[in-house]
């Protein structure tokens, strides 16, 4: 699947967008897990929520192998 | 129409969101600027730096202005956010609301900014003398 990565977790990913594929990964939880684990540091934030299809996932919502999935870290608009 | 989003690179126009609001019928139309400051605690900013998930953010933007006009009687809202690079004094943000009363056009105000700072997908970077942070990112 696509992941976005938006304001620090862009910096600590590497880039803006990476390709994540692993059919065990069936809920938003367990694709958060294994992003802590490939990417330590994200562990660190305040918040780290996730959006599937640009709406605010719960941790237990599946997610499918076409989703686009984003990393919102806390938010600062305003 | 009774509500105007709008997320652009390009600088808000203040004029253009109070005009959105006014009606003859409204008593009130409560205008809210926000304004990129030189401080924050004892740091000395000099710009900032806002990126967006633009296609949620405006969703998210919707979401705040649909939930404003149902929880509050006021008549319409207007939330305009910028991105991109900003320097100090410049315009972020403006909200917009007009209403018959202006107890429920200032509470609907300060409903949407406090709800936009926490739901949509916009995040800032200050610049400061000697470094730079994502806000409220770390504890």
């Amino acid at each position: 699947m696509k992941i976005l990565a938006f304001g620090i977790t862009k910096e600590y990913i590497g880039q803006s967008e990476i390709e994540l594929n692993d059919d065990s990964l069936s809920t938003v939880a367990h694709l958060k897990n294994r992003l802590i684990e490939l990417y330590p540091n994200l562990k660190s934030l305040n918040s780290l929520a996730i959006a599937v299809n640009e709406v605010y996932a719960a941790e237990e919502d599946k997610i499918e192998q076409n989703d686009v999935v984003a990393l919102i870290p806390p938010v600062s608009g305003g | 129409m009774i509500k105007s989003i709008h997320l652009t690179e390009k600088p808000l126009d203040i004029t253009r969101c109070r005009e959105f609001v006014s009606h003859p019928k409204n008593g009130a139309e409560v205008l809210f600027v926000g304004t990129v400051r030189n401080h924050t605690d004892s740091k000395n900013v000099e710009k900032l730096l806002f990126e967006t998930y633009k296609p949620m953010a405006v969703k998210e933007m919707e979401k705040v202005a649909l939930t404003a006009l149902n929880k509050f009687e006021i008549a319409s809202i207007a939330i305009h956010h910028r991105y991109g690079e900003l320097n100090i004094g410049e315009i972020p943000v403006v909200i917009a609301v007009g209403s018959s009363h202006r107890k429920a056009a200032f509470d609907a105000c300060e409903f949407a900014i406090d709800t936009l700072k926490t739901t949509v997908p916009i995040w800032k970077k200050e610049f400061f003398t000697g470094g730079e942070v994502w806000v409220s990112a770390h504890p």
